[in-house]
C-alpha cells in the first residue's frame, strides 16, 4: 500500500524534475499530510503558488488516507521522517514534542512576528516555552439544525439550555430526534461533553479538566453529567452503532433537529440536499449564565520532523502558509476560518457565522477532547460519554473509572 | 597433485556427511526466517512487556507493573471473557459443519453448484462479511433492523447493545467458519470406507447410530483439523471486531487481539508495553491449545508406528 503510493509522488517529482531540467539545481521538500479531497485541492493550488514565489524548491507532496495516517505518523517520524509533516496543535502534538520527533521553530515564529499575526493560536502551539509547528486553519463547532424540524413543530431557536430542552418536548411529540449524534467512532460525543463542560464550568475548569488537575468526580463534572442526562433521553438511540455521517443522514430527512458538529459536516448537509435556507447555525446554548462563552475550534498545523533534511526550505514554507493573504486563499478554499488576524473570510453564512462566534469568544478557544487530553484520556473518556448516552445509570461507576485512570495517567 | 587431493578430501568429507547435513540444509532458510519473524519477536514481546514505552522516546522498566494492572483493568476482563465466549461459539461451527456436509453429500443434479454456494461464505473476505453483517444490523436501514421492528414493533441495533453485540459478531465469523468446516467434512466424506457402511448396514445399523458409531470415528482427522482451526479462528478474532465495531459500544465487544492493537498501535494507543503484556497473555492462552494439538498430534503418530 504504502509503496503504492509512494512511487506516485516519486514519479510525479521525477516528471517535474525532467520538465525543469532546464532550470538551475532545484531543492526537494517532502510533504507528508492526510487531506480529504476538497482540502487536498486546497493545497495544492498552495504549493503551485508557494513554487512560483520560490523557483528554486520543489515540493513533493504525498498525501496519506485521513485515518491511516494517525498511525503511519510514528513509523515515518522515526524511520523515514519528510520535511513537512501535518498533524494538530494542543496535547494530541505532545506525544511528538516530548519524544523530539518535532523541532522547535520557535524562530519562525519570531523572525515573521507570527506571535502577533497567529495569536490566537500560540497559546495551543506551545509546549515548554517554545512553539512547534504553524496552524493553517481552523473551524468552529456548535449545533446545526434543521429549520424544517423547528417549523414543523413550532420551535424558537433556542438560546438557554433551558429552552433546548423544553424544545426536546416539542420534538419528541413529534416522534423527531432532538439531539442526533453517531459515536461509532466516538468522537462526536466528546463535543457534546466539551460544550456542556464548558458552558457549565467555564474554559478554565474544563483546561484543567482536560490537563488532569480537577477530579473525575468533582461537583462541577457532575454537574456537567447531570445537564448531560436531561437530554439524555432524546438523544438519537442507537448512536454507539451510527457513524457520524449517517447521523447527518437523520438530520437532513429531518427525523433529528439538532447535532452537534464541527463546521466540516456543512459540505456532508449540503451533499444531502441540504441548503443555506433549511440549514441553520447556532452556538450551543447558555447553561450557566455566570460563565463566560468559550468555544471549541480545532487547529490544523504543519510542523517540521526532527529528522527532516531541508530545514531551510521547510522554514521558508512554513513562513509563507503563515501569510495573511495565503491563508485566506487557502481557507475560501477549505471552507474553513483562517487563523492570521490580517487574512478575511469567505462570504459563505457557516463561515462568517464561525468567524463572528470565535473573534468574539471572551471566555478562551478550546481544541477538542481529544486534543485538549492526552492520547490515553481522551480514548477513555469518549469511552465513557458513550457510555453514559447508552446507560446514565452508569454514571457514578464511569466517573469512577476516569478517575482511577487520571490517577495513573498524569502522575 | 596437491591440488586433486585437497579436492578429493573435499568431497569425500561431503561424501561423508552429506546424509544428515543435507536436511538441515533445506531447513536453514525457514528456520532462519522462524527464528527472525516468529521466535525473536516473541521473546522481543516479553521484554517490551516489562517496559513503560510509547513506542517513540525512552522505555521505562516497569517490571511486573504492566501485568498488575492488567488484573485491575476491566476493559482486559472484557476482552477475556469475550474470548472465551468466542471460543465456546465458534465451536458451533464443528457440528454445523459436518451437518450441512451430510446434508450435501449426494448425488443428484446440480449438487456441485450447491456445494460450492455453500463455501462461497469461506472465499470471499473477512473484511467484506463484516461490512455486510454490519449493513444487516445497522440501525434505521440494516435488514435485522428493519424486520424486527416489522415484528415487535421495536428495532433490535445489535451492535449497539452491549449485551448482544459480541453475539452479533460470532454469528458473522461463524457463516465463513462453518463453510470451512463443511469443506474438510466434505473431503472427509469421500474417504469414508463404502464397506464398512455396507457391513454396518447387514448388521442393522442406520441414522444417528451410523453416523456415531460408523461414520463419525472414520472422520476423526477432518474433525480434528477443524477443531483446531476453529481454536484458532476464535482466539485470533480480529478483523471482524475491527470492521464490525472497532471493539464498541464503549468496550463492550473487544478482544484481547483487539485490545493489544488498541493499546499498542491504534490512534489513541501509546502504550507498546502494556499492549505487548496483552500479547503475552494471549499467547499463553495460545500456548495450551497449541500445546494440547502437539502432543495428540505426536501421540497419533507413535501409535500409528
Amino acid at each position: 500500500m504504502l509503496h503504492l503510493k509512494k512511487s506516485a509522488p516519486l514519479a510525479l517529482g521525477i516528471a517535474l524534475l525532467a520538465g525543469t531540467s532546464a532550470m538551475a539545481q532545484q531543492r526537494t521538500l517532502n510533504y507528508y499530510a492526510d487531506f480529504d479531497p476538497i482540502p487536498l485541492a486546497a493545497f495544492e493550488a498552495l504549493i503551485a503558488d508557494f513554487e512560483a514565489a520560490n523557483p528554486d524548491i520543489d515540493v513533493v507532496l504525498q498525501n496519506f488516507d485521513h485515518e491511516g495516517y494517525k498511525t503511519a505518523i510514528r513509523n515515518f517520524l522515526t524511520t523515514d521522517a519528510p520535511d513537512l509533516a501535518n498533524w494538530y496543535a494542543g496535547n494530541r502534538m505532545a506525544p511528538f514534542v516530548n519524544s523530539g520527533q518535532f523541532m522547535d521553530v520557535s524562530d519562525v515564529w519570531a523572525d515573521n512576528g507570527l506571535d502577533e499575526s497567529l495569536g490566537s493560536a500560540i497559546a495551543s502551539m506551545t509546549i515548554d516555552g517554545k512553539q512547534w509547528g504553524v496552524p493553517y486553519t481552523y473551524y468552529q463547532w456548535g449545533i446545526y439544525f434543521n429549520k424544517t424540524a423547528y417549523e414543523q413543530v413550532g420551535a424558537e431557536v433556542p438560546t438557554t439550555y433551558d429552552e433546548f430542552v423544553a424544545n426536546c418536548e416539542l420534538f419528541a411529540a413529534a416522534d423527531i430526534d432532538c439531539l442526533t449524534t453517531g459515536t461509532s467512532a466516538l468522537w462526536p460525543g466528546a463535543g457534546i461533553f466539551d460544550y456542556l463542560n464548558l458552558r457549565t464550568n467555564g474554559y478554565e475548569y474544563h483546561m484543567a479538566l482536560t490537563s488532569g488537575d480537577v477530579a473525575w468526580t468533582d461537583d462541577g463534572v457532575r454537574e456537567t453529567f447531570a445537564q448531560w442526562a436531561r437530554i439524555q433521553p432524546y438523544i438519537t438511540e442507537n448512536h454507539a452503532a451510527i457513524d457520524w455521517q449517517d447521523a447527518a443522514t437523520l438530520l437532513v430527512q429531518g427525523r433529528a433537529a439538532n447535532y452537534v458538529m464541527g463546521n466540516f459536516a456543512v459540505g456532508v448537509f449540503k451533499d444531502g440536499g441540504m441548503t443555506d435556507e433549511t440549514l441553520g447555525f447556532m452556538p450551543f446554548p447558555t447553561i450557566n449564565p455566570d460563565v463566560a462563552r468559550a468555544e471549541e475550534a480545532p487547529t490544523d498545523t504543519i510542523h517540521i520532523p526532527a529528522g527532516a533534511t531541508n530545514v531551510e526550505d521547510a522554514k521558508t514554507f512554513l513562513a509563507f502558509v503563515a501569510q495573511a493573504d495565503v491563508q485566506t486563499k487557502l481557507n475560501e478554499a477549505l471552507g474553513q476560518l483562517p487563523i492570521n488576524s490580517g487574512s478575511t473570510v469567505g462570504s459563505d453564512p457557516f463561515i462568517t457565522a464561525g468567524f463572528e462566534l470565535l473573534s468574539t469568544t471572551p471566555g478562551g478557544i478550546a481544541q477538542f477532547f481529544d486534543r485538549d487530553a492526552p492520547a490515553e484520556m481522551a480514548k477513555l473518556g469518549m469511552e465513557g460519554f458513550q457510555e453514559f448516552m447508552v446507560i446514565p445509570d452508569n454514571l457514578d461507576d464511569i466517573l469512577a473509572r476516569l478517575e482511577q485512570a487520571r490517577e495513573r495517567i498524569y502522575q | 597433485m596437491s591440488v586433486t587431493s585437497s579436492e578429493t578430501r573435499q568431497r569425500s568429507w561431503w561424501r561423508s556427511n552429506q546424509q544428515w547435513l543435507t536436511p538441515w540444509l533445506f531447513l536453514t532458510p525457514g528456520m532462519i526466517m522462524f527464528a527472525l519473524y516468529v521466535v525473536w519477536p516473541i521473546f522481543e514481546s516479553f521484554r517490551i512487556s516489562f517496559y513503560d514505552w510509547d513506542g517513540l522516546g525512552e522505555a521505562q522498566w516497569l517490571g511486573w507493573a504492566n501485568y498488575q494492572e492488567l488484573f485491575k483493568d476491566r476493559a482486559f476482563k472484557t476482552s477475556l471473557k469475550n474470548n472465551v465466549i468466542w471460543l465456546v461459539l465458534y465451536m458451533l461451527a464443528v457440528p454445523m459443519g459436518l451437518g450441512i456436509a451430510i446434508f450435501l453429500n449426494q448425488t443428484v443434479r446440480g449438487i456441485r453448484i450447491y456445494k460450492s454456494l455453500f463455501f462461497f461464505p469461506f472465499v470471499i473476505s473477512q473484511v467484506v462479511v463484516g461490512l455486510m453483517f454490519s449493513w444487516f444490523y445497522a440501525p434505521n436501514f440494516g435488514l435485522l433492523y428493519k424486520l424486527t421492528e416489522f415484528l415487535t414493533g421495536k428495532g433490535i441495533a445489535v451492535l449497539a447493545d452491549p449485551d448482544l453485540v459480541t453475539y452479533g459478531i460470532i454469528a458473522a465469523g461463524l457463516w465463513p467458519q462453518i463453510a470451512y468446516c463443511m469443506i474438510l467434512y466434505l473431503t472427509g466424506l469421500n474417504n469414508v470406507a463404502p464397506d464398512q457402511i455396507e457391513a454396518a448396514r447387514l448388521d442393522g445399523a442406520k441414522g444417528f447410530k451410523m453416523l456415531w458409531y460408523v461414520i463419525l470415528p472414520q472422520l476423526r482427522p477432518a474433525t480434528f483439523i477443524a477443531v483446531v482451526v476453529t481454536v484458532i479462528g476464535a482466539l485470533r478474532s480480529f478483523d471482524l471486531v475491527s470492521i464490525m465495531t472497532n471493539g464498541g459500544p464503549f468496550g463492550s465487544s473487544r478482544v484481547l487481539s483487539y485490545y493489544m492493537y488498541e493499546q499498542a498501535l491504534s490512534e489513541y494507543g501509546y502504550r507498546m508495553g502494556y499492549g505487548a503484556a496483552i500479547a503475552v497473555i494471549l499467547f499463553l492462552i495460545m500456548m495450551v491449545f497449541i500445546s494440547g494439538f502437539i502432543w495428540k498430534m505426536v501421540r497419533d503418530e507413535r501409535g500409528v508406528n
